[in-house]
């Protein structure tokens, strides 16, 4: 039993909190650089903030494969992962649907990861990434659709490249992966048909 | 567990009073009550086929030492689920208390007579065909 010593609950009211967090979610994906605040479960283990845990509560289950950072690999949170949304941990990148980086700067390149087929280009995966801080810090241009002109979000602890890979990324368009920028209980979607580029270089 | 499963909720009930310090504990998951694939194989042999579904209410909870209990019964009692994961919590680990040891023993022997008399019931009405093998 030692493997579930460290256990926390999930959300207090699973029904009403999931649908919540999905439709946070929905809005944050429709309106890329909108960002939402999400009520997280109470006590999520380190080194998962609460829209990590809220996200994953929410959207992972026995069908998704989940592959997780060093970071996120040291701590209790792989088994609390698997206690509540039953899932698959897998090593390889290639091979999961969700990916839950704790680590921004240690982020494996975007294109590690599943990007879809031509045939199936939904079945590319979402990647989950916190970042020390959204709304302040290095600035990125986004545009694309659900997006008014431009719009802009600032974000601390992303990796120098983050927008030359998520060029390389959008070249795949319809393929490609997901993100999905988080920290602590605050959330910013950054689907693949939006384009990302830094003015700051 | 498989003791726990089974037990009557008052027998449960009953075991949680008994307990001293009374367990305080925290709900990790549930209880809720859902739908499970009962699966089987003919002759324990063979593919594997769904027989059907059948309810079961599942609780795990955390005691306050940090014990995580859990369980699964058929039926949708959730109080008697979360009970079960309590005591199933409780019985982990070095000494298990005399009261709980003797609460579960009580469980087991009382399934034992049950099933013992619904054995003996059905045996009295067992019918032997002898004239037919003698005859055959």
């Amino acid at each position: 039993m030692s493997s579930v010593d460290g256990l926390s609950p999930g959300f207090t009211a699973p029904v009403e909190d999931q649908q919540a967090c999905f439709r946070a979610v929905l809005e944050a994906t429709s309106r890329p650089g909108t960002i939402v605040t999400l009520a997280g479960p109470t006590r999520p283990p380190a080194p998962l903030g609460g829209a990590m845990a809220a996200v994953a509560l929410t959207l992972v289950d026995a069908d998704t494969p989940l592959w997780l950072d060093d970071a996120i690999m040291a701590g209790a949170a792989p088994s609390w992962l698997r206690f509540h949304c039953g899932c698959r941990l897998v090593a390889d990148p290639s091979s999961a649907v969700f990916a839950f980086a704790a680590d921004a700067a240690a982020l494996p390149p975007l294109s590690r990861f599943f990007a879809g087929t031509d045939e199936y280009p939904d079945r590319g995966a979402t990647i989950v990434v916190a970042v020390a801080a959204l709304g302040e810090g290095h600035r990125l241009t986004l545009t694309g659709p659900g997006i008014a002109g431009t719009a802009m979000i600032a974000t601390t602890g992303l990796q120098k490249g983050f927008a030359a890979m998520r060029a390389a990324n959008h070249r795949l368009f319809p393929r490609g992966v997901d993100v999905i920028l988080v920290a602590g209980n605050r959330l910013v979607s950054l689907p693949r048909s939006t384009t990302v580029s830094s003015p700051e270089g | 567990m498989a003791t726990l499963a089974r037990a009557p909720r008052e027998r449960l009930e009953a075991a949680i009073a008994s307990l001293a310090p009374t367990p305080q504990w925290e709900r990790l998951r549930g209880p809720e009550a859902g739908m499970v694939m009962v699966r089987g194989r003919m002759g324990s042999v063979g593919g594997a086929f769904n027989l059907g579904e059948m309810t079961v209410a599942r609780c795990a909870v955390r005691l306050d030492d940090g014990r995580v209990g859990h369980a699964y019964r058929a039926g949708r009692d959730l109080r008697a689920a979360e009970l079960a994961a309590v005591l199933d919590a409780c019985a982990l680990g070095p000494g298990l208390p005399a009261s709980l040891a003797a609460a579960l023993a009580a469980m087991d022997a009382a399934e034992d007579a049950a099933r013992d008399d619904r054995s003996r019931r059905a045996a009295a009405t067992r019918v032997d065909f002898y004239g037919m093998v003698r005859m055959g």
